[in-house]
């Protein structure tokens, strides 16, 4: 879906302004330690995936995702999963009522020691595919026009654009099912583009690489052209 | 940021914002019900706000600028090459470093999201995160580069790596002229931050003295 953070490309939203390296705390506020500790425990529980809360953070009215703050985002994703997920009643986060309930018992609730192993320890998006394929370093690929309500993570500035295959990184997770809880793989590659293809523009001297998954490209000719 | 009151101008106690009263009753919910462990909470903070950050980064690029057996290992397979160091863990596991070179420079944006390699260069700055620099950096990173003060060559190019997929990508800075005999201790001060996500060079030695 291209909601309001689906921004590359986008133009009017300003200044970067940058604070300082060396002056830029972590965190700008006590709230804001808070949704983070508090977003990365509760994903400990494993009731949800990586790209589940990123949808639940995207599917926000656009004016009110670009008006919040980032960890203002993180806080609605967390509330909406906690509430979509089960963990919470909708009316135990208005705070009009709260039951006794304690955890499910099925949950491993990790303490301080077993989110120190879960911090260490790498995981990754890497899982098996089938078939092989379809697209060889050097093919030039158009991404897919998209119009899908779900969460996907090809960028809406790319799509229509027409770019080269650089890298195949393997076969991995596939954000547009595993944001729907399924488990789905389908291989991904880097694809180099142009500035003139993304935004018909050559005077600046830049390109853009993207990695994009099977399913969002399609063949516009082969290597060997 | 906009909703955020925090001030400390005033000698007298600010009541709390909406924004703190909704985070805090979130929080004290969560405990009440065992979804969550207080001890688990303050290791995370503790954990990404004073041991996970850009000096790990900093470290692996003085590295492969003194070793070019490490470097061209942090070439092919970054992920191991820096787990070899002892930085591994969350959003740094399938990590690939992008080298500059005179020709091409890197730079790394996340346009839809916010990914960044948290095990080499901890949490992502605020500048990052905004729809600003996610909106520019695609489509006028010279720009961009620009307001961090970095003015680049026009025949040099720059590449944007869009991080869409669990890929991580680090900047390998070119090393600064006149820094060969440095030690890596020394030459680890020169890697900002910045630098390793491509918005700015490496530092100069006369910066740093």
């Amino acid at each position: 879906m291209n909601g309001g953070h689906d921004l590359g490309g986008r133009q009017g939203l300003g200044s970067i302004a940058p604070e300082a390296e060396d002056l830029e705390p972590v965190f700008h506020s006590e709230w804001e330690r808070r949704v983070f500790a508090l977003t990365l425990a509760t994903g400990m529980l494993g009731k949800w995936n990586i790209d589940e809360s990123r949808s639940a953070r995207e599917r926000q009215h656009p004016a009110v995702y670009l008006q919040n703050s980032y960890y203002e985002n993180w806080l609605e994703g967390l509330e909406k999963l906690l509430v979509e997920k089960g963990l919470l009643a909708a009316d135990e986060l208005l705070y009009k009522e709260v039951s006794v309930a304690g955890a499910a018992p099925e949950l491993r609730i990790p303490d301080a020691e077993a989110v120190l192993k879960i911090l260490q320890s790498s995981g990754s998006s890497t899982i098996e595919c089938e078939a092989a394929p379809l697209f060889n370093i050097g093919d030039r690929v158009k991404v897919r026009k998209q119009y899908s309500s779900g969460h996907s993570r090809a960028p809406s500035y790319a799509q229509g654009a027409i770019g080269k295959v650089i890298r195949h990184n393997g076969c991995h997770l596939y954000p547009d099912k595993v944001s729907q809880g399924r488990t789905i793989g389908e291989h991904l590659y880097t694809v180099l583009f142009t500035n003139q293809s993304l935004w018909g523009k050559t005077e600046e001297n830049a390109e853009v690489c993207i990695d994009l998954w099977q399913p969002y490209l399609s063949i516009a000719a082969k290597e060997s052209g | 940021m906009p909703h955020d009151h925090d001030d400390h101008d005033h000698n007298y106690t600010q009541p709390p914002s909406d924004l703190e009263l909704r985070v805090k009753a979130l929080e004290s919910l969560l405990l009440e019900k065992g979804l969550v462990k207080a001890d688990a909470l303050n290791t995370i903070i503790d954990t990404y706000e004073t041991k996970i950050g850009p000096r790990n980064g900093a470290r692996v690029v003085a590295k492969a600028w003194v070793d070019g057996d490490f470097k061209k290992a942090l070439i092919e397979d970054a992920g191991a090459a820096v787990a070899a160091l002892g930085y591994a863990g969350r959003q740094g596991e399938q990590l690939q470093a992008v080298e500059n070179t005179p020709e091409t420079h890197n730079l790394v944006v996340c346009t839809l999201c916010s990914c960044y390699p948290w095990t080499v260069l901890g949490l992502p700055p605020a500048w990052y995160k905004s729809a600003p620099y996610r909106s520019r950096a695609v489509s006028e990173p010279r720009s961009v580069m620009e307001e961090f003060g970095t003015e680049l060559d026009p025949n040099i190019k720059i590449r944007v790596w869009d991080s869409t997929s669990e890929l991580r990508y680090l900047v390998l800075p070119m090393q600064p002229l006149g820094t060969e005999n440095w030690s890596e201790d020394k030459l680890s001060a020169l890697v900002s931050r910045n630098s390793m996500i491509g918005v700015e060079l490496a530092r100069n030695p006369e910066d740093i003295n």
